[in-house]
This record gives C-alpha cells, structure tokens and sequence, in this order.
C-alpha cells in the first residue's frame, strides 16, 4: 500500500537560515509518527508547507497518490489535512460550537453541529458541551475545542504541534488514548515534540531534524531517550577543554526556587537550586521554553520571589527591584535585544543609561548626566569594537551582533559581582559571537560569577566551567562541564530529568 | 491588495514638515467646506489663518486662547509620550476651575496677594486629584484610563451644573445658574504682565511648563523613564522604571495643569462658574499635543496656531455667519490630516499581489 503522505526533498530558505534542506520521509495510513528535533531544527516550516502556510521553495509533495501543493490552509483542509496548533486561535467571549463553526469550511447549523459536537468528542473520550464559554475553560479544555473542530472534518493526516506542553500528566494520558484511537481508525497523526518519552510511549516511527535537515529516522520504541536525544543534538559536538578555573565564594545562590509562570504557555520555576561561585562560568543548557525566560525575570527583579530564595553575596535580593540589584552587583542581559535588553528608538546614549545609571552614577539627585552617560557610551563602542557612526545612532539602527556587543558590554564594563546572560550569541554573527564568548571567559577570570543561558551546546561547552540543563521548569544539579559526556547531556536534555546514568542504562 | 509598508527611516525634516503640510490641507479642503457652505473660501482662510497673526487685537487673544491650550497639551504629552493616554483633561480643566473658583468665592472680598496664589494651588489639586481617579483604578484595577478619563468629563460637567445651581450659586443672582463674578473681586484678577503681547499670568505659566516639560524630557530622569515607558515598556521594567509611578505621575501632572488652565481660564476671560463655562480647551489640547509632536515647543506653536483658528474662526462665525459647529470641523479636520500625513511619513503604500 502506498504512504498516505510523501515527502520528497522539500526545502526552503529565509533570508540567512537554511529551515528546511531537501527533507524527505513518508507518513502511513494510520501512524503516529513523531517529527522530533530542538528549537530551530525546522520543524514548524516543514509542518506549515504540510499545511498550506508557507510554500516550499523545492521539493514536492504527494498526498494519497495525488500531487500535493495547498496554497493555503483551506486547500489542506479540503485535501483532509488538519492542524492542532501550539498556540490555540479561540475566542473566550465565544462559546465552543460558535468557535469550532467559525474554523470549519461549511457550518452546519447550529443545533445540528452542537450534536455533532457532543457525539464526537465523547466518542473521543475528549467530552465538550458545546454551550460553555471559551474563557471559562482549562486549557487542556481549549486544546480540546481545536482537536474536536479538526474530526469533526473527517481527517486523514492530523499534525499537532507539541500538543502536551500546556497539559497535565492527567490530561496527557487522556490525549494519547484519543490518539491511539484515531491512529486505529486509520487517521495518521504527524506529531511534533521534543519529549522524548512521549515519543517513546506514543509514536510507531520517528524522523529527526537537525539544522534543517532529516539526520535520522527510528522506531522509538526500539530507541533509548538517550540515543534520541544524541541523534537530536548531534554528535560533532566539541567537548569542553581543561581550564584552570579556581571557584571562590558562593556570589549568588537560588534556593528552591519556584515561580508561577504568568503566560499560559509558559514554564513555571520548580524547586530551582544553584550556587555560583567568584570565578565561575555557569551554563545552563535545555530548549527554549522550559524556564528559561522566567528565570532572567527572577533574577533581573522584573518578577519578584520571597526575598530568601535569591542570595547575593550572602544577602536575600529575591524581593528587590532591579535597580536595588545593580546596585548590589548583580546584573543581567535578556534574551531579547531590541524592546527587552535596549529600547530600539532610543540613542546608543540613552540605552546606557538603561542599566548603568546607578553603579556609573550618570544620575545626581534625580538629574542625568548626559556627557558622562555619553562618554560610557563611547567607552562601550571603544571596548566591544561597536560598528556604529557614533553614540548618536539609534540602537535599532545596529545590526544584530553590534547591538549584542553593545548590550553585554554596558553590563560588563560596570564591573559586576556576578552577571546573568541569556542567549549571548543568539543571531550574531561569528565574529561578535566569538568576542562576545571572550568576554564573558575575561570577565571570570577577573573574578565575576557568570551565569550563561542558552540553546547552543557548542557554546556552553566552550565556555563554561559547570553545567546544568533547565527543562520543564526544573533545573538538573549542575556538574563540572569537563569530562561530561554527550550521552549524559543527551539525557539531561530530554526532558527525563531526575533519570540518573544508572536509570538510563537500565532500559 | 495594497499594504503599508513600513519606512526604513522616515527624515527628521519629513517630522517637522507634516504639520504644516497638514495645516496646508486643512486650508484647502476647509476652503473646499466653505465654498459649499457658499461662502468665499479665500476670504475665510485669511480671516483663520492670517489675519490673528496682523490684526493688533487678534495678536492678544493668541496668548490669552492659546495659553490654557499650552498649558492642557503640554501636561498631556506627557503622558502620552508614556502611553497613558488621558482623555478627560476637560473634566480637570472643570474640576480646577470649580476647586480654585470655590476658594475665592469663600475668600470674596478679602483683600490679599496671596489670594490668587492660593486659588491656584486649589485649582491645581482639584486638577490633580480628579486626574488620580483613573490613575488609581489603572494602577490598582488595570482600568483603562481612556473611558475612565473620559467619563469623568461628564461627570464633572454635571458637577458644575450643580455648584451653579447649589453651592456656588451667587446669592444675589436672581436664581440665575451661576457665581458671584470673579472679574469684581480684585484679588482674585489676573494680572495682565505685558499688555500689548496678550501676556497674562496665565500665559507666562504656560510658558514655564514648557520650559520645565522641555527640560524634564531632555534631562531628568523621570523624563527619561517617560520616554522609555512609552517606547519600549519591557525595556522600562528591565530598567527599574515602576509602571504605576509613571501612570501617577503623568495623570497627576496632566491633571494638575490642566487643573490650572481651568483656574486662569476662570479668573481671566469667563469671570464666574456658569454652565457654559466648559469650552473644550481640554479636547482641543488634544489636537494641540499631537500638532505639536509631543515636543513641548512645537506644543507651544500649535497652541499658537490652534488660538488662531479659534480667534479667526470667531471672525468668521461674525463676518460670514457660518455655523461655530463649522470651526470644530476645522479644527477636526487638522488632527485628522495630520494623522494621515504621519502614516504616509512612517509608511508607504506597496501594491502587491497575495503573499505566497
């Protein structure tokens, strides 16, 4: 029998990055195959050309024997291809048959789809009244409301885009066995994750993406989390050198640190330990969205904790504001550049002023001192090589890795106690990415406590001296970066946190 | 399908250009309005735009009309600058002329410099505790300040009506619905400062808050976490900068301002509280903040240009007998030009067919 879907040699290019390089597997009537790889592997361009949401640049695609290119969603749909997406388009102010009619092609009317409604999702163990308001329901319940519009239009290929990061244990279990069910009636289900257990205990085969390209294929249930999860990072990663590193003092400790996470999508904090030591490199690995935004935002002051679970030089800061923490020496340099980390209409100037006013006094008495914020500023473009006319320019005006240089070194040049620093190199160039790393590595050895968030292993196998992996909120306990193997950082990756070595090997 | 396409770099000079290009469309599309209204379009765009700026007594009433619209728009940018858009300047425009106008009726007749002074002060508080409202409820509730500002016109609106009536009403007035005439009590009159120029105290308060506005935005750091709010708010809390305070802040100082121009509105050109006292100085402010790109000085040159089309517009009503309602869409029609002029600054039209 021929697959249900094939996939021949798809690519597809955004200005810069390579997201998809001639991928190509099958999916079969009535498997649950599992789409696997980190943030950015290509994982989501791929699912959209599936779904009609971006147009491959080569390659093609056949559905059912037929040529398939959707030019859009509806085409897909029509052709039976339907999407759970990670991020739920509903409208709280609506009721769920209101909701589930506004996505379908041809509504029935109202009475007729409320039955229908009723009559699939409890033949899907996935029961739903129709009657009830969007906004009040879980969003397990939401994520219902998107799957039960998807059967309702009798498909045969149904992707879901990492549908359990926003459910409970409870509600995971529920999902599978609907899962199951639908795979058994001949649906093929196209399912993206990266949890590797899941996979384990749900998918018939597996294909893993790396940098955009198919690096394997399995049948998971043959596999080990640990085997996947060295397929998922690769294998040519560069194991961290000796480094004389001598630790001093504990400068900043988390003590069981929890957070509740304010974005439905989001990570809370659980039970997050660490000592940081004077002279030390911390890197914290994991894929985006486990934590690690909220963690900056604890440690930043912008989300405040119960003062004791933060400890700077031995002093509870968990409830001090930003500024108080600078002052005290702790400071940090978000993810995001432009609207986070710098505000991108103001001058290079004024965004010196963003963090340095207190520990550069460019403030008296409420009053800026601009020629000495001025003279910062070209103290930092000086230091950091900042391509810019000048300290005029406004900070949106820089490229990527100019701005990045710009930003890590207003934070480092005010001489912290200890520095917290996410995605340091994400989108720059080699060369500032290099500077960058350098740094960060001086900056130790003067003595500073770095504490290094981010998704390149390669980077935090080059840079740090202890590391630890975030994942689903909950952060492994952090060990000397040399000697560690890319199995055991397989394992700490894939979300099977708490499994030790031995665990591993048991299975 | 035709999109806007965002500019890389809209020019500096493009900045400034707009609001005069917008003051040259109102003056062609208003002549359009007058010309079917079948009045001589030519005759009434002179009598609005030129002639307040030659004629000798037009020039004072520039200062004196202009000045609580300085006052209102600067206190106003502020907060718009920030993000904290208040509408209801009106409503504490009322509420200090009700607040300061209430002290001198209690004091009337008492001789003193210091009466003045103090009616100031009153007229200010009340601006700035009416301003509070909303920013107590969007800070405590996350209410949203718009409807809540601007509610509170309304509100204070039928408050007047009830001072004029109750409380305030001037005992020898026949019943008539307003208060004793503050233009007869002599410590409670506006000095005029230079006579020829229009300069009343009022008009030299306006142009210290510009002063001081300008010099707050470049140079404090209160300006600075204004601007930051406004511009960048993920960046402001990283910072440090307290969203509440700067909803505070700029409320309070809107209102407080706006709270004085109603205060030097009443003891200059109104005289007493009636119920036609509101004006609409808080509304146009408005207009006269954006005009004025949000920059203090340009705010003071289109409260300027925004006194004239009131002064011209005036002549007008008198010389043409066109409808005051006619004015107002004038004055509408500027906010709107420039708008759409800013759009075409930032933006560009692309014809393009469907994305792929």
């Amino acid at each position: 029998m021929e697959p249900l879907l094939q996939i021949d040699a798809l690519s597809k290019a955004y200005p810069g990055v390579q997201a998809n390089d001639s991928v190509s597997f099958d999916i079969e009537h009535g498997e649950i195959h599992a789409l696997l790889g980190e943030n950015g592997a290509g994982k989501s361009t791929l699912v959209k050309m599936i779904y009609g949401l971006v147009r491959p640049d080569t390659g093609s695609m056949t559905l059912l024997g037929q040529h398939y290119a959707p030019a859009r969603p509806g085409e897909a749909r029509r052709a039976g291809v339907a999407m759970v997406f990670q991020h739920f388009s509903l409208f709280e102010a609506l009721n769920v048959g209101e909701n589930i009619a506004l996505g379908m092609e041809d509504a029935p009317d109202r009475r007729a789809l409320a039955a229908k409604i009723r009559e699939v999702s409890t033949a899907y163990g996935l029961p739903l009244d129709p009657d009830r308001l969007i906004g009040d329901l879980s969003v397990g319940e939401r994520q219902r409301v998107e799957i039960v519009r998807c059967l309702l239009q009798n498909p045969k290929l149904l992707i879901m885009d990492e549908p359990t990061s926003v459910l409970t244990p409870q509600e995971v279990e529920i999902l599978f066995a609907t899962l199951r069910k639908l795979a058994s009636e001949g649906v093929a289900i196209l399912y993206i994750s990266h949890k590797l257990e899941e996979i384990k205990s749900l998918c018939n085969r597996a294909t893993i993406l790396r940098l955009g390209k198919v690096v394997g294929k399995c049948v998971p249930a043959e596999e080990t989390a640990r085997s996947m999860a060295e397929m998922m990072i690769g294998a040519e990663l560069a194991m961290p050198k000796a480094r004389d590193y001598q630790p001093g003092a504990v400068a900043l400790e988390l003590k069981a640190l929890n957070l509740p996470s304010l974005d439905p999508f989001g990570t809370s904090l659980r039970n997050v330990s660490l000592a940081l030591r004077k002279g030390e490199v911390m890197g914290i690995g994991g894929v985006a969205g486990n934590g690690q935004d909220e963690l900056l935002l604890a440690l930043s002051g912008e989300r405040k904790v119960p003062s004791g679970m933060i400890t700077l030089n031995g002093e509870a800061v968990g409830d001090a504001p930003p500024e108080k923490r600078r002052a005290l020496g702790l400071l940090t340099a978000p993810e995001e550049r432009l609207g986070h980390a710098a505000a991108p209409d103001m001058t290079l100037v004024d965004n010196a002023v963003l963090t340095a006013q207190t520990r550069r006094k460019l403030t008296k008495n409420g009053w800026l001192n601009m020629r000495k914020a001025a003279s910062f500023s070209d103290e930092i473009i000086a230091k950091f090589d900042v391509r810019t006319p000048g300290n005029h320019v406004v900070a949106r005006a820089l490229s990527g890795g100019n701005l990045q240089k710009y930003v890590i070194g207003r934070e480092v040049l005010q001489r912290p106690d200890v520095l917290v620093v996410n995605q340091p190199t994400w989108g720059v160039d080699a060369a500032a990415a290099a500077a960058i790393r350098q740094a960060l590595r001086d900056l130790a050895a003067n003595g500073a406590a770095v504490l290094v968030v981010s998704q390149d292993l390669d980077e935090l196998m080059e840079m740090s001296d202890t590391f630890a992996v975030l994942a689903e909120g909950r952060l492994s306990k952090p060990r000397p970066a040399e000697g560690l193997s890319i199995e055991e950082i397989g394992l700490m990756m894939g979300g099977t946190h708490g499994m030790e070595p031995m665990a591993g090997a048991a299975t | 399908m035709i999109r806007l396409e965002r500019r890389k770099a809209p020019s500096k000079a493009m900045l400034w250009l707009t609001p005069l290009l917008a003051v040259l469309l109102t003056m062609i599309f208003g002549g359009i309005l007058f010309a079917l209204l079948g009045k001589d379009p030519f005759a009434a765009i002179h009598m609005i735009f030129i002639e307040p700026f030659t004629d000798s007594y037009s020039q004072r009433q520039l200062l004196i009309k202009g000045g609580p619209l300085i006052l209102i728009a600067v206190g106003l940018s502020l907060g718009f600058r920030a993000g904290v858009w208040n509408i209801g300047a009106e409503g504490q425009f009322i509420m200090g002329a009700i607040g300061g106008g209430a002290v001198g009726l209690a004091l009337y007749g008492m001789p003193g410099i210091w009466v003045l002074p103090l009616m100031t002060l009153a007229g200010a508080l009340a601006g700035f505790a009416w301003a509070m409202i909303p920013a107590f409820l969007k800070v405590k509730f996350n209410a949203n300040e718009i409807l809540v500002s601007l509610m509170l016109v309304y509100v204070a609106e039928n408050f007047l009506r009830a001072m004029v009536t109750g409380a305030l009403k001037n005992p020898d007035g026949r019943g008539f619905p307003e208060s004793r005439s503050l233009a007869q009590y002599a410590s409670a009159e506006m000095p005029m400062l230079i006579k020829s120029a229009g300069l009343n105290v009022g008009g030299l308060v306006a142009i210290g808050a510009v002063v001081l506005a300008y010099t707050l935005l470049a140079r404090h750091r209160l300006g600075y976490q204004i601007k930051l709010t406004g511009q960048a708010p993920r960046a402001a809390r990283f910072s440090g900068v307290k969203p509440g305070i700067i909803v505070a802040a700029t409320l309070g100082i809107s209102g407080a301002l706006a709270g004085m121009a109603g205060l030097f509105e009443l003891v200059g050109p109104a005289g007493k509280l009636t119920t036609n006292f509101p004006l609409g100085y808080g509304f146009t402010a408005i207009i006269v903040a954006f005009l004025g790109r949000l920059n203090p000085i340009g705010i003071f040159l289109a409260g300027i240009l925004m006194a004239a089309t009131y002064v011209g517009g005036e002549t007008v009503q008198f010389a043409l007998q066109v409808p005051a309602a006619a004015i107002r869409v004038f004055q509408g029609m500027l906010l709107f030009f420039l708008l759409a002029v800013d759009v075409l600054v930032a933006y560009r039209f692309v014809l393009k067919k469907e994305a792929k």
